[in-house]
């Protein structure tokens, strides 16, 4: 590798790459992010290289192991340049017709394309898959594009020469005014200006200052930072060195969360190759400025993504957060100025210093400028990660990129947020869910308040529905969602990540959970939600911090618009969505096909019937265990109020007729 | 003869991170990662060659979930139970591994083969839900593949 000493001869390396690159080389880009490694994509990126290898083709195919596109529903995927043909779902054995088929002929794998499931056609172009047409991908954009081991990659996309240009063209000072102009706010959740965060850190009294980048990505359901590291750690080291210049700083840290080794791995091969070429290190490009990253990896607490925590963390210290009225930006890490951003947000600052602020500030709403990354994540049919320009509503986000709810099921909210002050955002033209906003005050009798689901994404538009930004992790949920379980779930959660340090969080949690544990039992009382109620009252307004006083929301959100399925618990021992198992009775219905699939499933024998017969489940021996509902593929195993199964399972029996005679039926019928 | 192998290896750790008070959490996971936990001895030395209060070492071994002071199975065997993993039950593969392994979340079969735990979030969640064996995905888990899933690692061992 070279090391490059100025601006011009990084330009010239650039264009020296450029100039070897051979066209008539076709690179298939194959996608190797954590995603796709859980789809088994390494052993496709095996299967390659032996067929590459094999048809001596290694002069005319560049294997290149991507980060993440986004799409981690139809991995593994890969895209074949210079075509830009997108395959998905590719198994090993799919190898040797692409490079047979594809590669040395040109011709295209059909059944490898994505079938869009509207028109039922097939797609060639990424571009034109409608998961990715209303994406507007600046951060996530050249994920699919470079091996994120190999600098040249991104070198040869441009990268770096933003950096190069601010730390030999500009004033720190006019690099902290283009961000201010840009318009560019915190990523994790918070919103924060970056550019009024870089001038104060800036102007803070105190040497040595440190940049920080936060990767403790610790939200259940976001995963925009881990793909960020994985797939482009160049664009993040990139906005570092910018903000470092701009800031006055000389040493920067990464904090990772111990659950993404990949990320760890990926970022910390990209700091030894930017110090390699001299775009880390001392002198950077004949400046005479210094800066340097180092990579600190978390050990698995969810309040270490508070940035106080993360920085007693960086410390080498327990992660407790202190009170917010010291501003890290004055006295942060060993209480020096010290600027944190999140991934994303650091991953904006090449884009904004390359294009300019105003091009920026193009993108957005007054108040939310650029785009944001989600993470779908649930019950939806397209799960994976979307860049969306803000002002788009969450509707457009769910149903035209994330493809809605799958099956024949309906949708019940999206959650967002995280489990500490996230919301859910509901239909409100559901009736069950109107009716429960009526029950508790908040409208009138005919009226039906604008979902959240048709608001712009905008920091301020969402604060001001109640509802926030959050770190962009979306939890989509249908009619199987137990609200008063998911409520349980996030408690359950909280307590396990309460410090203890103050009363109302440490106990408050535990008695809603309690309460919520015997709701979900079948042993709820009617005073019970009002106690509820009252106990997250307490915990708003005495808890010591955040953690706590945002706690109660997933209990007072559930209730605001699932105030019914509560009461169904309480008085009718019923779970309407079939979750909590000690309301649930598991029936096999007339829907059954016989094919004994559930029989091999049970733990417990409790299954029977004989073949091509209707099963049976015998009451006594079921353990609620939900492997027969699991393995079913045709909708035949109800989950039912424990007391009503076995009358389900004698209807099933007068009812219940073998396929053939069905399916001879269905012809009859016009 | 045991005590100076780890006298060694754990200075070697440290000096690999240049005894940086910054690295402890590293440093810690780095031990662990040789004896499949945080033996006493091990924190000791890191006490006295780093210069730190024993009690904070402990406190940082014991504040930190990806830490143990027992001993830790053969085979790591981890359930994702973030929210989306949740919504697509999750708990029906931890309640079956429970039943299979014969021990409850948290810990290690008697025999030390398996330890059984869960984690926040591994951030895999198109593949819901899923669990990670001795750093192994499994996705799309059904409470059927369990069986499937501890066959393969059984087999490997």
């Amino acid at each position: 590798m070279t090391r490059v000493r100025t601006p011009r001869e990084l330009e010239d390396y650039r264009s020296g790459l450029k100039a070897a690159r051979d066209g008539n080389v076709t690179t298939i880009a194959l996608c190797t992010g954590t995603g796709c490694l859980a789809c088994g994509c390494e052993e496709v990126a095996e299967a390659f290289k032996k067929g590459i290898a094999e048809a001596r083709l290694g002069d005319a195919v560049r294997l290149k192991l991507t980060g993440c596109p986004g799409f981690c529903e139809r991995g593994p995927l890969a895209v074949i340049e210079p075509q830009g043909i997108f395959y998905q779902r590719i198994k090993p054995e799919d190898v040797e017709p692409i490079l047979t088929q594809t590669v040395q002929h040109g011709q295209i794998v059909n059944k490898l394309l994505y079938k869009d499931p509207s028109t039922n056609q097939r797609i060639e172009k990424e571009a034109d898959v409608p998961f990715y047409r209303k994406q507007m991908r600046l951060v996530l954009g050249r994920n699919g594009l470079m091996d994120p081991t190999c600098i040249d990659d991104y070198v040869l996309l441009g990268g770096y020469a933003a950096a190069a240009r601010a730390v030999t063209t500009m004033l720190p000072e006019q690099i902290v005014e283009e961000i201010k102009a840009s318009g560019l706010r915190g990523r994790g959740g918070g919103g924060f200006p970056a550019g009024r965060k870089w001038e104060t850190c800036r102007k803070a009294k105190g040497e040595p200052k440190y940049v920080i980048c936060n990767a403790d990505e610790g939200d259940p359901g976001a995963f925009m930072d881990r793909a960020v590291l994985e797939g482009n750690p160049h664009s993040v080291i990139e906005g570092m060195i910018i903000g470092a210049f701009a800031i006055g700083s000389h040493q920067g840290y990464v904090y990772v969360r111990n659950e993404y080794p990949l990320a760890v791995k990926n970022l910390t091969i990209a700091l030894a190759q930017a110090r390699e070429m001299g775009l880390l290190g001392k002198d950077i490009l004949g400046t005479g400025f210094d800066f340097d990253i180092a990579v600190s990896r978390g050990g698995g607490a969810f309040v270490c993504g508070e940035s106080t925590a993360l920085m007693a963390s960086l410390e080498g210290k327990i992660g407790e957060p202190r009170p917010k009225y010291v501003h890290t930006v004055e006295y942060g890490l060993w209480d020096k100025p010290s600027n944190l951003n999140n991934v994303e947000t650091w991953a904006n600052v090449p884009l904004i210093v390359d294009k300019g602020a105003a091009w920026y500030a193009s993108i957005g709403t007054a108040g939310s400028k650029g785009t944001k990354v989600f993470a779908l994540t649930g019950k939806i049919v397209n799960t994976g990660l979307v860049e969306v320009p803000m002002g788009i509503t969450l509707r457009e986000i769910l149903y035209d990129i994330g493809g809605g709810v799958p099956g024949r099921k309906k949708f019940k909210a999206v959650q967002t947020g995280g489990p500490s002050g996230g919301t859910l955002i509901v239909e409100t033209a559901d009736e069950a869910v109107r009716a429960s906003m009526e029950q508790a005050g908040e409208i009138g009798p005919s009226e039906t308040p604008t979902s959240l689901l048709d608001l712009p994404v905008d920091f301020d538009e969402l604060t001001k529905a109640g509802s926030m930004m959050g770190s962009g992790g979306m939890i989509v949920m249908d009619e199987d969602s137990c609200m008063v379980d998911v409520a349980k779930y996030f408690i359950h959660f909280l307590i396990e990540e309460s410090c203890g340090k103050c009363l109302p969080c440490r106990e408050g949690l535990r008695m809603l959970h309690g309460i919520l544990e015997r709701i979900t039992s079948g042993e709820g009382r009617e005073e019970d939600i009002q106690t509820l109620e009252d106990i997250s009252a307490t915990l708003i307004d005495t808890s010591l911090c955040q953690l706590g006083s945002s706690a109660p929301n997933p209990v007072l959100s559930t209730l605001r618009y699932f105030r019914k399925e509560y009461d169904a618990h309480i008085r009718d021992k019923r779970c309407p969505a079939g979750v909590c198992k000690a309301l649930v009775g598991y029936a096999i219905n007339a829907e059954c096909a016989g094919d004994a699939l559930c029989v091999k499933a049970c733990p417990t024998g409790a299954i029977s019937g004989g073949a091509k017969n209707l099963q049976v489940i015998d009451q006594s021996k079921c353990i609620q265990c939900d492997a027969c509902y699991q393995v079913c593929k045709f909708d035949a195993i109800s989950r039912v109020r424990r007391d009503e199964a076995n009358a389900v399972q004698a209807a099933a029996r007068r009812d219940w007729k073998p396929v053939k005679e069905r399916k001879a039926a269905a012809v009859a019928a016009p | 003869m045991a005590e100076t192998q780890m006298l060694e290896k754990v200075e070697r750790i440290i000096g690999a991170y240049e005894a940086s008070p910054t690295a402890l959490i590293m440093i810690l996971q780095e031990v662990q990662g040789e004896y499949r936990h945080l033996p006493r001895e091990a924190m000791e030395i890191i006490s006295q060659r780093m210069d730190l209060a024993l009690s904070q070492v402990y406190g940082v071994a014991t504040f930190y979930k990806a830490f143990s002071l027992e001993p830790r199975g053969r085979h790591h065997v981890c359930v994702c139970t973030g929210t989306a993993c949740h919504v697509r039950n999750s708990r029906s593969i931890v309640e079956k591994l429970e039943r299979d392994l014969k021990v409850p979340r948290g810990e290690t079969t008697p025999d030390g083969e398996f330890t059984l735990e869960t984690v926040n979030c591994v951030g895999a969640c198109a593949l819901g839900p899923i669990a990670i064996v001795d750093n192994k995905y499994w996705g799309h888990l059904t409470v059927s593949d369990v069986d499937r899933m501890l066959a393969a690692v059984r087999a490997k061992s």
